[in-house]
Formats: C-alpha cells, structure tokens, sequence
C-alpha cells in the first residue's frame, strides 16, 4: 500500500507544520498593530450583533478533519488559513485582525448541518469557509439560509445551485466541461467519446451536459457509452475490456476518491498507454494523483481552472507561501487555490460594503475583483459563482501537470445552462 | 401500598422526567436544547435495543435500518410538502422533489404517491420498519439463527440498505440524502418554536415508550423473554414458541427506532444514509452499553452522555477528538462493564433502598428487571 504511505506522510508532515503555523500566527497581531488605529468603529460596521470587536472579527472554518474526506479536505483548511494569516498580516479587515473558530464536520452530513448552526447562532460568525461535497453543501444550506449567514464554498461542483448566502469559489460543471471538450475535439480530431463516472450526483449531471455538448455542438461527435461506478468501486476491468473494443477517441472520466487508484492503475495494466490514449478527467487533481501516483496517470488530461504549475509570479509567491506554512512536500489542488480565495474575496467584500453585516456583504459581493489571485483574475458574478478561465492540464509522471491549453476569455459561470438540462 | 420495585421504577421515572421536561429546558438555549432533542431520537433505539439485547440475548447490529426507515417515511412526506409547484417552478418538471429533477426523472414513482398523506406517513413510519423486522425475524429465528450470526446478518442487510439508497439516487436522493425540508402539514419546523414544541413531543413519546417496555418487561411475556436469554432450550420445552417471542421483541424495538428516525428528520431537518450504515448501527450498540443494557433509563443516560462527549469533545479539539472518544469507551469497558447503570446499582442503590424502607442487598439484583 505504497499510496496510503504517501498519505500518511503528508498528513503527519502537516500536523508537524501546523504547530508552526500557529505560532506564526500569534504573532501577526504584534506585527501589525499600527494598521488597527484607525479602524472605524463597531457600533458603525457591525448592527446585526455579529462576533465582531473593537480589533477582531470571528469567522468559521468548517470542514472534515477527521473521516473518509480529511484528505481532500485538510488542503483547502490550510489554504484558508494561509489567507487568513496573510490578511492579517496585512492589517485585517476594517482594521480587524480575523479570529478563526474551527469545527469538525466529521464527513458526516448532518454533523455538518449541526456545526454550521454553531458557528452561526452561537459564535456569530461573521463569514464562514467550509464544505467539499455537495452532500455536505446540501446539509447546510436550509440553515445557512435561515440565520442568513454566509458561506464560502470552494469545490468544482454541478450547478443546479444558486443561494443568497453562497459565494461559491470553485468552477460549476459547465466552465469544466465545455472549454475542454472543444479543446480535445480540435486539436485531438475526436469524434468518439466514452463517458465514466462514480455513482452521485456531480458525475451524472456533468456527464449530462458533456454529452449535450458532444452530441448538439461539437460536429460528427458521438457518445459511445456512458457507465456509473458506486463510491469506493475498485473493479473496473469490464468497462476497460468494453473500451478497449469500442476504441473510443477520448475516455471522459469522472471517478472520484479511492476508486480513481484502482481506475488508473487497472487502466495501465490493460495496456491503455495514456499517452497515446485520450482520456480527459475534469476529478483528477494534484491531490488525488498523490494516491494515484503519478507514474499510472501520466499522460491524461485534466480540465481545471487552477494547477499548482501555472507560472505566474503571483502564483509562485501563493506556491511558495503555502509550503513555507505547511511543508515542503504538500501539494496544491484546484479546489485547495479555490478556498484561498474564500478569505479574500470576503474580506474584498466587506470592505467593498464598508462593514460586517452579511446582507450588505453579500450585496456587495457582485462585481468584487481578486487581480491577484493565483489562478490569475478573479470576479464574481452576479449569481454567485466567479468567472474564470479554464486550463487544460497534462499529467506528469512527477504528479504535476504542464499546462497546455488556457481559454483565452474568462467563463461566464452558468448554473442553470439552458439547452444542457 | 406499592412493591419497592414500583415505587423505584417510579422514582427512576420521576427523576428522567423532571431533567429532560424542567432542569434541561430551563438551563440551555434553544440551540444546545435542540442538540438534546437530537440526541433523544436516539434514545427510541437504544431503548429498543435493551428490551432485545439486554432482556431477550438478541444482539442486532443493524438497528440503523429501521431508524432510517421511519427517518426516510418522514422526510418523503416532509419533502412533498416542500416541493410546491411554486417552490419548483424553476425546474424542468415542476412538481416533484429537486434531486428527481436533477436526476432526469420527469413523474413521480409510485411509492412516493401515498406519501401525499401524513397519517399514512405516521403509520408508515412504525409499520415499515416493524414489518421488515418481521420478516428478518422469520427467516432468522425460525430457523434458529441467533448470536454472532444473526448479528452479521443484521449489519450485511444495513449495508446492503445503504448501498441501494446511494445507487438509487433519483428515486430516494443517494448520497446527499433528502434536504432542505420546511414544513409539517403547513407548520415551520425551522423556527426556535417549533424546535420547542418538537423537543416536548420528544420527550413525552420517549417517556410513552419507556412505559411501554417497563410494561412488557413486568408482564410474562417480559419474564419469558429472559427465561430465553438465559436457556432458551429449556423454554422450548417447556412448550412456548420462542421464535414468535423474539419476533415480537425485534418488531417492537424496531416499530421504536422508527419513532425515533422520524423524530430525527423533523429535529434536523434532513436525512441520509449516513444513519442507516453500519457505523451508527453499531454506534448505538455503544450508546446502550454505555448507559447498562439492562437499564432502560440507564440507556437514555448513556445517549446522552456519548452524544453529548461527543459534540463537546469535538467543539474543543477538532484536531484530536476522536482520541477522546476511545478514550471515553476504553473507560468505561475497562471500569464500568456494565455501563453507568452499575455504578448506579453498586453504588447508589442501597441508599436508595433504605430511603424507600427496603432491604437493599436482598433486592438490588432486581433493579435491572424493571426500569
């Protein structure tokens, strides 16, 4: 079990790294506490009785650090409290430094829907970064909805979501999808495709617009089959006998957690060489290619809006920055660079809005610009989502990708695309 | 004049009531009330589970169906409810519950129709589950399976529930489960309010079925059931069915934990299979041990307890909570096998016996054969 291994290592180097952190941390309020005199006052930017203070803001955390989904989760917990420190650093919001209150959810809904409902009513948290899946996002809502709090969500998900109290930082099925089907059917000459996915909601409904797309505007192109796996599958054998058969021009799959090891590593032992085989994966990040290993994925293609490699110097800074708090050999996934954002696009918008009150941050959300963000520039749209770019990324044996493909225009992000549904 | 044994039970009764109906509401705001309220739900399963493992040798490992079973009649009745035609209107077929939308289903399945109706859903919610305990009864005990192996069997069939509510994902929701429920025959279930009054309803259905199962452990029926815990073969022979008796227990504690799933979908909010899986079935295994299996109010304190360790564990330490969690279990195996009930039977007892005029050491092994 090489992979676990690996896994292992990076969760107790992290542990190790997060005790450094943390005393970092404490001592950013010595470090800038110049910037916090003249702040304006609280009575003026806080009347909805938020956890706010004369030099602090509290804000939740709220993701799984113990339970099937820590490892996909502790990333995007460390780059949120990178933000946050960084923040700080630089004087606060409205001259506040930001305390974090961090909770459990468990991998497990309702603990989720409970916790949320802790930071909300009892802590009075100002703005709160958490969620992965959508089962968990679904949990929360009604009750996000109902003490009117906010949440920063940062996973690439399926749309068919549009909350007043969701800032959602991550990519909606179809700015993944679209730009990375024309791109293979250009430049790859495809006209086949063979549809994968696990067995829940976000594979289906983003096979559903992929086959849309494929079927309504990419010329001669086809569908040739389309097959679900439950969660945690690990036998895959019978769909790569199917593909190997069928010889479709591009496998899209959509695998997700643990059975993307057997997926690939199964694939490999079929003789599928990847780099001669199309196969474009809109779930397979630098994360995931940790347990993969990056010897049985070279070669595919993956449809993002954020790899660790994009060479910007903004980018570098955000790199460097993160493994100097939390190690060297930490890695950072798309949806971990999306839940940086979460930080600091609130703090943009409660500056934009002048003050902590939800309703008038979330009003000023829409329009609010991160320039340097390490994906490069970021807006949020008027629903919600944030317009971005999509890359097309190919995997290295060394488990980074080379970029290879940007859209040229940012995405409009569209959660309820018509003609799609 | 009553038999020190009653007047105990009613002591016993008397206390659980006047901390879940005065000292808790009075000390706690609504949120923290509204976690105990949760908790309770529970407490419908481990009760059950101490008048099948503690009184009746049954172990069941899979007592999580029959709590998602009444959890899922509740939220299917709780979701029609929220899936208006105006509240629906956005999506391709108005009129139906959202994940069916997503999922590409254009009408409503059949099963869901009679779920239109909320006494059919009240009914449903015990008779679904009672049912299906019936009939795992049947197949089971008449052909004498019992111990490890029925157990085993009752967590394959938790797992394979889980398993067929995940994969039907457009029919019962998969993974996220049934969410964003609103309203009860027109009522907000959401509000600080209306999460009091559930609270009471909680409250007073548990204290209903504690009666419940105090009636059937002091009838014969009670003293049969135990007989076959301790030599079912002799019980056999003397001439009684003993696969009808424990069907009749099983059925019972399952008709219970739906009670308490139901309770659960209307104090949350939602439901997943998450609470019909192996993991909370045996989690609630751990819930009864705590509390004493041969307690039944020992088995609410025990809910209560490991719940509440739980929820405060993980608000202080959200890195390392799990630790104290097994730390709590190894405890209490290691010091308190028989659950908080013995420290409560060595312990506290004889006073209580010489309070209420009565022999203590002559009595105490009886406490555990009433309340």
């Amino acid at each position: 079990m090489p992979d676990k291994k690996t896994h292992l290592l990076k969760l107790q180097a992290s542990r190790r790294q997060m005790l450094t952190g943390l005393s970092a941390l404490s001592l950013s309020p010595f470090l800038s506490r110049v910037a916090y005199a003249d702040a304006p006052s609280t009575a003026a930017v806080n009347t909805t009785g938020l956890a706010v203070t004369d030099d602090t803001v509290t804000v939740g955390i709220l993701h799984s650090i113990t339970g099937t989904m820590a490892l996909s989760e502790i990333g995007s917990v460390e780059a949120e409290k990178l933000a946050i420190a960084q923040i700080n650093e630089s004087g606060g919001v409205l001259g506040r430094k930001i305390k974090f209150i961090q909770e459990d959810g468990a991998s497990d809904w309702p603990t989720f829907a409970e916790k949320a409902r802790k930071l909300l009513e009892n802590d009075k948290c100002a703005s709160v970064f958490g969620c992965w899946t959508s089962a968990s996002r679904k949990a929360v809502l009604p009750v996000f909805e109902q003490y009117n709090g906010l949440l920063y969500y940062p996973t690439f998900y399926e749309g068919l979501e549009q909350s007043r109290n969701v800032i959602y930082t991550g990519q909606e099925a179809t700015q993944q999808i679209l730009a990375g089907l024309d791109w293979i059917s250009k430049e790859k000459n495809a006209k086949t495709y063979y549809l994968l996915g696990s067995d829940y909601i976000w594979p289906r409904t983003a096979n559903k617009i992929a086959r849309k797309h494929i079927e309504n505007h990419l010329k001669g192109s086809r569908v040739v089959g389309e097959e679900y796996f439950p969660l945690g599958d690990s036998q895959f054998n019978s769909v790569i006998n199917k593909i190997k058969l069928m010889k479709p021009d591009v496998i899209y799959a959509i695998i997700v957690g643990g059975s993307n090891v057997a997926f690939y590593k199964q694939l490999k032992a079929a003789g599928l060489d990847l780099s001669k085989h199309n196969l474009m994966t809109i779930s397979v990040t630098e994360d995931e290619i940790l347990g993969i290993g990056g010897e049985n994925i070279a070669g595919a293609y993956a449809c993002m809006k954020y790899f660790q490699s994009i060479d910007t110097p903004d980018n570098k800074k955000f790199v460097a920055a993160f493994k100097k708090m939390w190690g060297e050999k930490s890695v950072i996934g798309d949806v971990t660079q999306a839940a940086y954002l979460g930080p600091w696009l609130w703090k943009l918008a409660v500056e934009k809005a002048g003050t902590f009150d939800i309703s008038k941050v979330i009003d000023a959300s829409p329009g609010v610009e991160f320039k340097n963000a390490p994906e490069g520039y970021v807006r949020i749209h008027k629903n919600h989502h944030l317009w971005s770019k999509t890359l097309v990324g190919r995997a290295r044996t060394d488990g980074q990708f080379d970029v290879i493909y940007e859209t040229p225009e940012l995405m409009e992000p569209n959660p309820f695309p018509v003609g799609y549904q | 004049m009553l038999s020190l044994q009653n007047r105990k039970d009613i002591l016993f009764l008397s206390i659980l009531a006047a901390i879940l109906l005065i000292v808790l509401p009075m000390g706690l705001d609504a949120f923290r009330l509204n976690l105990i309220g949760k908790y309770l739900t529970y407490a419908f399963v481990t009760i059950g589970l101490v008048a099948c493992w503690g009184d009746s040798g049954i172990l069941s490992l899979g007592q999580g169906i029959f709590f998602g079973l009444g959890g899922y009649c509740m939220a299917m009745f709780l979701k029609l409810q929220a899936s208006t035609l105006e509240a629906t209107k956005n999506q391709s077929t108005p009129g139906i519950p959202d994940f069916m939308d997503w999922n590409q289903i254009t009408a409503l399945p059949w099963f869901w129709k009679p779920f239109h109706s909320l006494s059919f859903s009240l009914i449903a919610m015990m008779v679904i589950p009672a049912v299906l305990a019936v009939v795992i009864g049947a197949a089971m005990f008449k052909r004498r399976v019992g111990g490890t192996y029925f157990a085993i069997i009752t967590q394959a069939i938790a797992s394979v529930l889980t398993i067929l509510i995940v994969g039907q994902q457009g029919y019962i929701g998969g993974v996220n489960g049934i969410t964003d429920l609103r309203t009860l025959d027109g009522w907000d279930i959401r509000t600080d309010h209306a999460k009091y009054i559930l609270y009471y309803a909680g409250v007073v259905l548990l204290l209903a079925c504690l009666l419940l199962l105090r009636f059937v452990r002091k009838s014969k029926l009670g003293r049969i059931l135990r007989a076959m815990r301790d030599q079912e073969d002799r019980v056999r022979f003397s001439g009684y069915n003993v696969a009808n008796f424990k069907i009749f227990i099983f059925a019972l504690a399952a008709a219970m934990a739906g009670i308490g799933g139901a309770l659960f979908t209307l104090e949350v909010g939602f439901m997943s299979p998450t609470f019909v899986g192996i993991v909370p079935s045996i989690e609630m295994v751990i819930y009864c041990a705590v509390g004493g299996r041969n307690s039944l109010v020992g088995a609410v304190y025990g809910t209560l307890l490991v719940n509440w360790a739980r929820t405060s564990f993980s608000e202080s330490f959200p890195e390392i909570w799990t630790f104290a969690m097994g730390g709590l279990f190894i405890a209490i195996v290691l010091f308190l096998p028989g659950g908080l009930a013995s420290l409560y039977q060595n312990y506290i007892d004889p006073y209580v016996c010489r309070i209420l005029k009565g022999n203590g050491r002559q009595t105490s092994h009886t406490v555990d054969k009433a309340i």
